[in-house]
């Protein structure tokens, strides 16, 4: 039995799951039992998976060490807040700014790429960690963004879109993993001098895996530029980077559905520490400690959940019974 | 004319010549063995071959389309698309993927689609991997690895992994395959199986095949010619009737009153 073209049930079955967490969080949302502050939470979740995602495939699929992704996630932020800024305080020009970002993120991670992507392990993380602190004081220094003081904007950003943007990520980066240049990178993460043995461009693919990446960084950042009031420059310093790092190592490098469970985990874990702020970055480490003690791979490893699988392992049980 | 070609290679490293003004010269359909002690540049001639490192010195040509093209100092992607693939000494398996996806990989040189296709999902993206997905079945059935498709590579008993390597190289669609040390580590029987397996394979796809091997039952029963690598120098050559009984071969590798 084969499955071919894009019309199988497997894509039925994601569909249907899109339509009904939409619907639920529709009906949760309307009913009020989600409430303003924890939508805040919710959108901020939703920012967080398309961060931890897109890290995930520069880091776990290709294995290419980045520090800098909050350099991109800054990139899409101030694209979106000078838009909105200078042109329109709205939904659309939040998308022309991220447009924006999208475009200014693909040509600064061609040239972070280039140099960079020929080292190794602990040296690219501290160059691209560099990369990452240059466009943030850039930013800085500019006077279109106003500077250290950063930019305050209007709330444009409804959680439809964030979704919307969570899905289209997951979609792209699973779909492009999943292919003949996703095998590619996963070749590159296990033995860099075999895959290029076997024919394969390594820098081409390191390039494409670091660009896509920036890419939904810069996604990220302009959508959190359209919900959260205010950006500074001092939101995207390393500190960031090292958030979204713990988000996938927490879910398991390589494992995008781990890196979704993480963003999640962490998300309510944070909400109610809340209420324990004196004690909140203890619990917090030492939730840390105890997922790198008892599941050092993170929570899933590189184990990813699909319907396909799930269908063979109920089928192959009921075979055997 | 020749399908590859070697002329003066050297290599230095620091002040130690691993290889020193070797010249090779291999012909189409042929079975060549490298041999020599270790440490005498060997696996450092391969890896000059097929691109890991640029030659100090000499060139390197291989025979494309009828023209003779100079590889020396080309990316070793770039090599391997041209037709020449390897295995590796120290087996370097893409562990944690599949044994399918293992020889998915090094199938570039088929894959017809781009990472837009892929990301849209475009009906081109099915039809490729369809295609691909049954190639590599095949090819894991020449090997006898079919029933292990879809084990991890790491899972595999040692010998199995050996032939997932090789299974993998020819996936590349080669027209030279260099094979380093295949029957490291492996017991009579199974360098038996593998004398059969390589004499094959060399057959079914038209293969030249170039083996550095220290087991001298495999590579005198198998190899129509042999290369005597010592001290980075070429020291002999000739088919292994004549390798045997060369006073320099006998005193500097294969010893006196070696059976072989």
């Amino acid at each position: 039995m084969k499955e071919r073209g894009i019309f199988n049930k497997y894509n039925a079955f994601w569909l249907a799951t899109i339509l009904v967490i939409f619907g639920l969080l529709f009906g949760l949302i309307a009913a009020g039992v989600i409430n303003q502050v924890y939508l805040t939470v919710l959108m901020g979740i939703g920012i967080n998976i398309i961060l931890a995602v897109s890290l995930n495939l520069i880091i776990g699929l290709t294995g290419q060490f980045s520090l800098g992704h909050a350099g991109f996630m800054c990139i899409g932020a101030y694209a979106a807040g000078v838009v909105m800024k200078n042109v329109s305080s709205s939904v659309g020009g939040v998308l022309l700014g991220m447009l924006i970002g999208i475009l200014i993120s693909v040509v600064v991670g061609l040239l972070v790429a280039g140099p960079t992507l020929r080292l190794r392990g602990d040296y690219l993380a501290i160059a691209t960690l560099g990369f990452g602190e240059i466009i943030r004081i850039v930013i800085l220094n500019m006077n279109i963004t106003n500077g250290a003081a950063g930019m305050v904007l209007q709330k444009v950003v409804d959680w439809p879109l964030i979704y919307i943007m969570v899905v289209l990520t997951l979609v792209v980066i699973l779909n492009f993993g999943r292919s003949a240049p996703g095998r590619a990178c996963l070749a590159i993460r296990e033995d860099e001098v075999a895959a290029e043995a076997m024919g394969i461009n390594t820098t081409k693919y390191k390039i494409m895996a670091f660009v896509l990446g920036a890419v939904f960084a810069s996604v990220a950042g302009s959508l959190y530029a359209g919900c959260y009031y205010v950006i500074k420059p001092d939101m995207f310093t390393f500190n960031k980077s090292i958030e979204i790092l713990v988000l996938v190592v927490f879910g398991g490098m390589g494992s995008i559905t781990g890196s979704v469970i993480a963003a999640i985990v962490i998300g309510f874990i944070n909400i109610f520490l809340q209420s324990f702020s004196d004690i909140r970055m203890i619990v917090y480490g030492l939730a840390l400690v105890c997922i790198m003690i008892f599941r050092p791979g993170g929570l899933l490893g590189t184990k990813e959940f699909s319907y396909s699988a799930l269908y063979k392992k109920l089928t192959s049980k009921g075979a055997s019974k | 004319m020749s399908l590859l070609q070697a002329n003066n290679l050297t290599r230095i490293f620091g002040g130690l010549a691993a290889v020193s003004d070797v010249s090779l010269e291999i012909n189409e359909n042929e079975l060549i063995g490298l041999i020599g002690p270790n440490g005498a540049g060997k696996t450092t001639l391969f890896n000059l071959l097929t691109g890991v490192y640029e030659p100090s010195a000499g060139t390197i040509e291989l025979n494309v389309n009828g023209k003779m093209k100079s590889i020396g100092g080309m990316a070793p992607y770039a090599i391997t698309k041209l037709g020449m693939a390897r295995t590796f000494q120290n087996i370097r398996l893409f562990k944690n993927l599949t044994v399918l996806d293992n020889v998915k990989i090094a199938m570039s040189k088929n894959i017809k689609y781009g990472a837009l296709t892929a990301i849209l999902r475009l009906p081109k993206y099915y039809e490729e991997e369809a295609k691909i997905d049954k190639l590599a079945w095949d090819l894991l059935e020449v090997v006898h690895l079919t029933e292990k498709g879809n084990e991890l590579a790491k899972n595999l008993p040692y010998g199995e992994q050996r032939r997932l390597e090789i299974a993998r190289a020819l996936a590349t669609e080669p027209k030279i395959l260099f094979l380093d040390e295949p029957a490291a580590g492996m017991n009579p029987q199974e360098t038996k199986d593998l004398t059969v397996l390589i004499r094959r394979l060399q057959k079914q796809f038209g293969l030249t095949i170039i083996l550095i091997e220290h087991d001298m039952s495999l590579v005198m029963s198998l190899c129509e010619r042999i290369y005597v690598l010592d001290y980075g120098k070429c020291i002999a050559s000739g088919n292994p009737e004549e390798i045997r009984n060369n006073p320099r071969v006998i005193e500097a590798y294969l010893g006196e009153g070696a059976e072989c």
